[in-house]
């Protein structure tokens, strides 16, 4: 397809202080609508829900009743289905458009998984209903853990982390556990320095000192420093594969070997997995735990920043660790098995990380995907994904430096630095000026290891038309970039907003509303 | 496969561009042992969406949904009516499919959700600030004991009995990894105030007291007053922690920063949410604005853009993770942020007066409730005070007459004996929640059934 075939471009980009941009009385241009804030438009004594009538009984709360008013505005119906419908056209989202967030893996959401998702039988049992009445939702959470494990290679797999740092965390609470039942109180958790920042976070939290290993030039990690810094102290190392840099690390086999043979255990974070899922089992690796970020891999929502689940596969010597409740076949029937009936098998259990099951909502979600893609369209997801970041590297890589374009093909993710942008000009440039052609900037900044990184994951769910037309978009904005066109710093001109002062934002901080008129 | 939209012709045409032969090439770096010739075998192959549709509809008709029963389960998940539009609004694309605002210029409608969120459960806590919420209540609950321990540098934090028994057993699971002292109890169903031993928790907190963490309304229903428990905990230099698993009580008593709480968490599902399982859920995180830089999580902060309009942006993101690794304040770097958004809408349509409302009717139909239920013979009423929740001390051991139940399609409440296995005082004890969604029929039904389980 032709990008802007007739060349169009606005004369003349809207300057800082344009007085048309603000020169409407209510605020609004067009369908570009401004919207107060629920406490400035509502007020306490509006609602919109009616009640039934309230029985007439003399109180038992105890002395304790709420005399003082709380100060929450209310909104009749039609004010609120329009004050939120208003904001939600604020948002960039991928149902308009492609969003190439490096790492994240923001793809197509299919509507199917919400219906599913949203069926009575699932959305509407309680965790603590008898076990007798929730055979189905059993059911679901262990067939799903089984497709886990298959596709995975591992052992067992932990439903109930809540997030991918939540999966982190259970990774190394398992292997701690299983250090410590063999007396070994080790205590340095190696984390490469490509990892996800959670990463040195998690094993932070669970106790452990963290040290850093390098990466090499191609964009890896630098085995032998690795391999040098293994010993009776190291507890875990921390992997990402494929890695930040959006490389498969190649000698994770080896690696895995020695980490096994000084006596420690390897986590790897699973966040990357929809690159390889069907082509490659992580078992095989060598691995011995791995988050799977269903969010990420199988497509449900984020939602605006959650909430995501994030199981976790284990290997043999962890899987006696793995965290409480867990379910199980006994012959036809599930069980929930919690504290009190945790037989061998799980006896040694960490314990449990949160108050129920996990989350059955994104399980829903995650499984209907899943059946829908089957073995055979999970492995094409993976093809179709790696092939679609290499399109968009080998199609950028002469107007943008791709630092690790010689160290082999990339996985899910084309990772280019700000090498060779004009004097004053810089990635964060480049991202706001993307917003103007209508698109959601990739991941800023992130790997480290690269000056100026720009981190971009098309993923499956993007077809050729649409890769295209980002790939040309990106392409006119990085020509303006070397050609030292400063107007870019001023991007984005055609957002809701422009440039937000972030600086400002944390050294005053606003967190909730101050006014008082309409609610006080 | 149809959310997948490359043709095989695309494909020849982009390895051709790649300059790549095959496919096979572009997963060079996989050594060869691990890579899989093929597709993995015994798992099924695509399905169509109707063939999808009718198997995950085969596994939930297995299960007895709460809607279709009489249904009285609570413990930390409560079942209440969410207006259409709530779920109407969170299925826009645009909120559903859109990511965390790490672009905030055109991320303005999640970050002033959030903003208008962090409003609105600093008021219902009763505290100075909010973040952009949590995983749930019983996660948000030990990232408090955390915030706790940075700044009060002590680490031995005090339990209440009445705190939910998974919260307690998620903070015990934690705790073995971090070196924290947990101090612990089991509650009693002592007539009129079950749960604590009032005196018992004032006397544990000394100079070593992190903190002390209270739910109210506690597990066992009893709403408390904790301005006691705060002066106690704040003349030692130690911190309280409320814990509020049911947030629609909110509406009818006191919050927990105006009884002098410092922190206050819980879980959020009960406004907008449902019951899922377990989860997603929302946690709900407050504090006093002195401590906002130990506070986990996100938060969205008010600003300027460049040409002077209000917006708003994540903020103080020098606390977490991906800035200060291994020193964050939380691993945490997710929110539940469409459970929020369905927090926010719902509280919007309440609204103060309408959440009053909604507490009086859950308040008002819980005593009626209770005291049909313990007019039934063997049945004793412990709670001098509740807001919707209950707790009976029943003739006979609890949990198999609330299996009992359940093979008659009721799903009666939750058996202490399933919280506290082994501990014999509660054996008998039955956690019974009414909300607006119980009906008159549905309390007669548990009646007549208690009456014939036990008599």
């Amino acid at each position: 397809m032709t990008i802007n075939p007739s060349g169009w471009r606005p004369e003349r980009a809207l300057a800082a202080n344009d007085e048309s941009r603000d020169g409407t009385f209510t605020g609004n241009r067009g369908l570009m609508l401004e919207e107060p804030l629920i406490f400035e438009i509502g007020d306490t004594e509006s609602c919109g829900v009616d009640f039934d009538a309230v029985p007439a009984v003399a109180s038992r709360l105890g002395g304790l009743e709420r005399s003082a008013s709380i100060g929450l505005p209310g909104l009749s119906e039609p004010e609120t289905v329009r004050h939120y419908t208003r904001l939600s056209r604020q948002n960039y989202a991928i149902d308009l458009g492609l969003f190439p967030l490096g790492s994240c893996t923001m793809k197509h959401n299919p509507r199917l998984n919400e219906r599913m998702a949203r069926l009575p039988g699932f959305a509407d049992v309680h965790p603590l209903q008898p076990a007798e009445t929730v055979q189905g939702a059993y059911e679901l959470i262990h067939v799903l853990g089984e497709w886990l494990i298959k596709l995975t290679g591992m052992k067992s797999v932990a439903m109930s982390p809540k997030a991918g740092a939540h999966g982190e965390l259970c990774g190394l609470l398992a292997i701690r556990s299983a250090l410590e039942a063999r007396g070994d109180a080790r205590k340095v958790v190696l984390v490469p320095e490509s990892a996800h920042g959670t990463n040195p976070a998690t094993a932070a939290f669970c106790g452990y000192s963290v040290e850093t290993i390098p990466a090499t030039k191609a964009g890896r990690v630098d085995r032998a420093a690795l391999e040098a810094r293994l010993g009776p102290d190291v507890a875990a190392v921390m992997i990402t594969n494929p890695n930040t840099c959006g490389l498969f690390e190649r000698e994770m086999v080896e690696i895995c070997a020695a980490v096994h043979a000084a006596g420690a255990l390897v986590y790897c974070d699973g966040a990357n997995f929809n690159a390889i899922v069907g082509r490659v089992r992580p078992g095989d690796l060598g691995i011995d735990a791995m988050h799977i970020n269903l969010h990420k891999t199988f497509s449900t929502p984020h939602g605006g920043g959650g909430p995501g689940a994030g199981p976790v596969v284990l290997s043999e010597a962890l899987t006696p660790f793995a965290p409480l409740p867990y379910i199980e076949k006994k012959g036809d029937a599930f069980i929930l098995v919690e504290e009190e009936t945790a037989d061998a098998n799980h006896s040694q259990s960490f314990g449990r990380m949160a108050a129920f099951n996990g989350q059955m909502g994104m399980f829903t979600r995650a499984m209907s995907y899943m059946m829908s893609h089957g073995a055979d369209g999970l492995r094409q997801v993976a093809e179709d994904a790696v092939l679609n970041a290499n399109y968009v590297l080998r199609e950028l890589d002469d107007v943008l430096d791709a630092p690790f374009g010689e160290s082999g093909p990339c996985m899910h993710e084309a990772l280019f630095s700000d090498e060779g942008l004009a004097e004053g000009l810089s990635t964060m440039d480049i991202a706001k000026a993307l917003i103007d052609e209508g698109f959601h900037p990739m991941t800023m900044y992130f790997p480290l290891v690269v000056h100026g990184a720009m981190l971009i994951e098309p993923t499956e769910t993007e077809s050729k038309a649409s890769l295209d037309q980002f790939i040309g978009a990106l392409r006119s904005v990085a020509e303006r970039a070397r050609a030292g066109d400063l107007s870019l710093k001023s991007a984005p001109f055609y957002a809701p907003r422009r440039r937000l002062d972030e600086t400002g934002a944390a050294r005053k901080p606003v967190l909730t509303w101050q006014g008082g008129k309409s609610v006080d | 496969m149809r959310y997948l939209p490359l043709s095989d012709g695309d494909r020849a045409t982009m390895l051709a561009s790649i300059g790549a032969p095959s496919i096979d090439a572009l997963f060079a770096d996989v050594p060869e042992a691990a890579r899989l010739p093929g597709v993995i075998q015994d798992l099924p192959l695509h399905a169509s969406e109707l063939s999808v549709e009718r198997q995950l509809k085969a596994m939930a008709s297995k299960n007895l949904v709460a809607g279709e029963s009489p249904f009285f389960i609570g413990c930390g998940a409560y079942r209440h009516h969410i207006p259409a539009s709530v779920d109407h609004i969170i299925q826009r694309g645009e909120f559903l499919t859109s990511y965390t605002p790490y672009q905030p210029e055109i991320a303005q409608g999640t970050l002033q959700v959030l903003f208008e969120f962090q409003s609105q459960v600093a008021r219902l806590y009763g505290c100075d600030v909010a973040n952009a919420s949590m995983y749930d209540g019983s996660t948000a609950c030990w990232e408090a004991i955390g915030m706790a321990r940075r700044i009060t540098k002590r680490s031995k934090a005090i339990l209440s009995a009445g705190l939910h028994p998974h919260y307690v057993s998620l903070c015990n699971t934690m705790a073995k990894f971090t070196g924290d002292t947990l101090v612990t109890s089991t509650p009693t169903l002592a007539d009129g105030a079950p749960g604590d031993d009032m005196a018992a928790l004032l006397a544990a907190i000394d100079s070593e007291t992190s903190c002390v963490v209270v739910q109210n309304p506690n597990i066992l229903g009893h709403v408390g007053d904790l301005t006691e428990l705060a002066a106690a905990a704040h003349a030692k230099g130690a911190l309280l922690i409320a814990v509020v698993t049911e947030p629609v009580a909110l509406g009818a008593i006191k919050s927990p920063g105006e009884m002098g709480a410092d922190i206050v968490v819980g879980e959020g599902q009960s406004l907008g949410v449902g019951l899922n399982f377990g989860g997603p859920y929302v946690g709900l995180f407050a504090c006093s604005e002195k401590y906002v830089r130990q506070m986990p999580g996100r938060l969205c902060g008010e600003t300027v853009d460049a040409a002077g309009q209000r917006g708003y942006v994540l903020t103080l993101s020098t606390r977490e993770q991906h800035i200060r690794r291994e020193k964050a304040t939380s691993n945490i770097c997710t929110n539940a942020g469409l459970c929020a958004l369905a927090f926010t809408i719902h509280m919007s349509l309440l609204g103060e007066a309408g959440l009053r409302k909604l507490a009086s009717v859950n308040h008002a139909r819980a005593v009626l409730a209770a005291e049909r239920l313990a007019a039934v013979p063997g049945v004793e009423l412990v709670n001098g005070s509740f807001f919707n929740e209950f707790t009976l001390r029943l003739s006979k051991e609890a949990r198999p007459i609330v299996r009992a139940l359940a093979k008659q399609g009721i799903l009666g409440g939750v058996a202490l004996g399933r919280l506290y296995p082994g501990v014999e005082s509660l054996a008998n004890g039955l956690v019974v929640a009414v909300t607006e969604t119980t009906s008159d029929e549905d309390v007669e039904r548990l009646a007549s059934a208690l009456e014939e389980a036990l008599a």
